[in-house]
């Protein structure tokens, strides 16, 4: 009997908990929202986070994009073959890149990079006592450290986007046309064929959802880091896989919004 | 001397955990006045500090400036309020992320009473009082040595001008020449700005210089109170033992052996 009580109490505890940490991110991620709307507003913080995001991260975001519509190409290819639909490739890698592997790869990418970066620079600032000295100089640490990252990184993470849309093409059009015997302009033509503008805009707003996520987790576990270096590792850690989960799971959500039903 | 002291704390309690590290502190501070805060490492000095400046949320009791309990004011004026204060962090807190110069018109930019283009020289000002040269407004913080990163916290506590100022052990990792540079520094500054300074330290001849009062933390309270030019022959057995530094007297340090 008490063994399945204390079992319960766990469960129960382990749900509170989860419950506490969740409204906890959620009020976060509400105020630092707030703090973007309200001056005043750092447009040096905003662009120096924006360069971090997306200029940094491009030469990462476009190798993965190049070699995923590279591999795309090639399976497709050796899938389709079998029956005779290798016209279908070129729309295989557009729809795969554009509706998922654009936002989803970058969104992974960008979540190891930038995640643990700003956990770890604001994790950092908590533990040596600077986001308190920002309050005692007339600063809203929120304000100051959280909302331009936010907005920094809603913004950057649909243009990498953009940019991992067009490379993953490309490197479809490579195996394409280098390896599977396709003419470029055949290729090409039956990549814009079938291409929806939806497609494209909802892996946009894919995007932005997973780079206010992928900021939103770094600054928060950051913020609320505790206990020296320790505790800032552990934010980082947090940070990157809370936030590489997230975006996995409001990928099914998103797309369950656009295209399900 | 006004009759409503600048800072009053009544019953002031925190406890982290199961951890009671304040229990119930009282202690005034009158306008224009210098106050030492003594007490043992761990005894909640910091944490004292920080609950005037709103940075920890105390568990009980009141905190008023200029008479008015700052626990119970809207947020905004809260922001107000901390306009008019400054504080140095025991460990510096500079800004790794920006130059020396901007650390030390941090406050002045936030406020807009300053530009851009101004702060470069106004920092250079700033330096010279803490004695450092203006070619250290141009390094970063982390090109520093302790007691340079000192010299700088200091100057941006006290840039832009407050009327309290909290320096949480301003003297501790200095030669005891530059040591005594700082004292001198905060008594100066304190007398140019009229504020009120409220400072931690350890060390018995800085507290002497730049107190006029002295307060002892011991056990989450304040055991002792008076004059600092007493301190080391108050009568307080426990003050005179912190203050001499002997291993006999009341004060016990927890150690096993
Ligand atoms: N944020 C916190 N969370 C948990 N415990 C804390 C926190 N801040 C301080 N403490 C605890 O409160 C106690 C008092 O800390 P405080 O920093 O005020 O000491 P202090 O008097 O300034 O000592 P020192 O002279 O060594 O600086 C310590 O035991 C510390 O462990
Ligand atoms: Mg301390």
């Amino acid at each position: 009997m008490n063994l399945i009580l204390n079992f319960l109490a766990t469960i129960g505890r382990g749900v509170l908990g989860a419950c506490r940490i969740i409204g906890a991110v959620v009020l976060f991620a509400l105020e630092g929202v707030s703090h973007i709307l309200r001056p005043p507003f750092y447009p040096r913080l905003v662009g120096r986070a924006f360069v971090e995001i997306a200029y940094f991260s491009l030469p990462v975001v476009a190798l993965t994009a190049v070699f995923t519509g590279m591999v795309l190409a090639l399976q497709s290819h050796s899938g389709f073959s079998r029956f005779g639909a290798e016209s279908a490739i070129a729309n295989v890698v557009v729809l795969s890149i554009t509706r998922e592997l654009g936002p989803v790869l970058a969104g992974l990418m960008v979540a190891g990079r930038i995640g643990a970066a700003f956990a770890a620079e604001i994790g950092t600032m908590r533990v040596t006592d600077q986001i308190d000295a920002l309050t005692t100089l007339s600063t809203n640490p929120m304000k100051y450290l959280v909302a331009p990252r936010l907005l920094a990184g809603t913004v950057a993470m649909p243009l990498l986007v953009v940019i991992a849309d067009i490379l993953g093409v490309m490197g479809g059009w490579l195996v394409g046309t280098a390896q599977l015997g396709f003419t470029s302009a055949s290729y090409l033509t039956s990549t814009l064929n079938f291409l929806q503008p939806m497609d494209v805009i909802s892996g946009l707003v894919k995007a932005a959802v997973f780079g206010f996520v992928i900021t939103l987790m770094g600054c928060y576990s950051g913020y609320t880091s505790r206990g020296g270096a320790q505790g800032v590792g552990a934010a980082t850690t947090t940070a990157v896989v809370s936030s590489s989960i997230l975006i996995l799971a409001l990928d099914y959500v998103l797309t369950a919004m656009f295209f399900g039903l | 001397m006004s009759s409503t002291p600048k800072i009053r704390l009544r019953g002031l309690s925190k406890r982290f955990g199961a951890k009671t590290v304040l229990d119930g502190v009282d202690l005034d501070v009158a306008a224009g006045h210098g106050l030492v805060i003594l007490g043992g490492s761990g005894s909640g000095k910091s944490v004292t500090i920080k609950c005037i400046l709103g940075l920890i949320q105390p568990d009980a009791g009141s905190i008023e400036i200029d008479g008015r309990d700052i626990l119970a004011m809207p947020r905004r004026e809260r922001e107000a309020l901390n306009d008019r204060i400054g504080m140095l962090f025991q460990n510096g807190a500079l800004f790794d992320s920006l130059p020396v110069w901007e650390n030390v018109c941090f406050k002045l930019l936030a406020q807009k009473r300053i530009t851009r283009a101004r702060a470069r020289d106004k920092a250079a000002e700033v330096l010279a009082q803490v004695g450092l040269a203006a070619s250290v407004g141009d390094l970063s913080p982390s090109e520093l040595s302790g007691g340079m990163q000192k010299r700088v916290g200091l100057a941006r506590a006290i840039a832009a001008e407050p009327e309290i100022i909290f320096f949480d052990e301003p003297t501790t990792g200095l030669d005891p020449i530059m040591g005594a540079v700082i004292d001198g520094l905060i008594v100066d500054c304190v007398k140019r700005l009229g504020a009120t300074a409220v400072s931690i330290t350890h060390d018995m001849a800085s507290a002497r210089r730049i107190g006029d009062s002295a307060a002892m933390i011991h056990k989450g309270r304040i055991v002792w109170t008076g004059p600092a030019s007493t301190l080391g022959h108050s009568g307080n057995a426990m003050v005179d033992q912190f203050a001499n530094g002997s291993r006999e007297g009341p004060i016990t340090m927890e150690l096993r052996r």
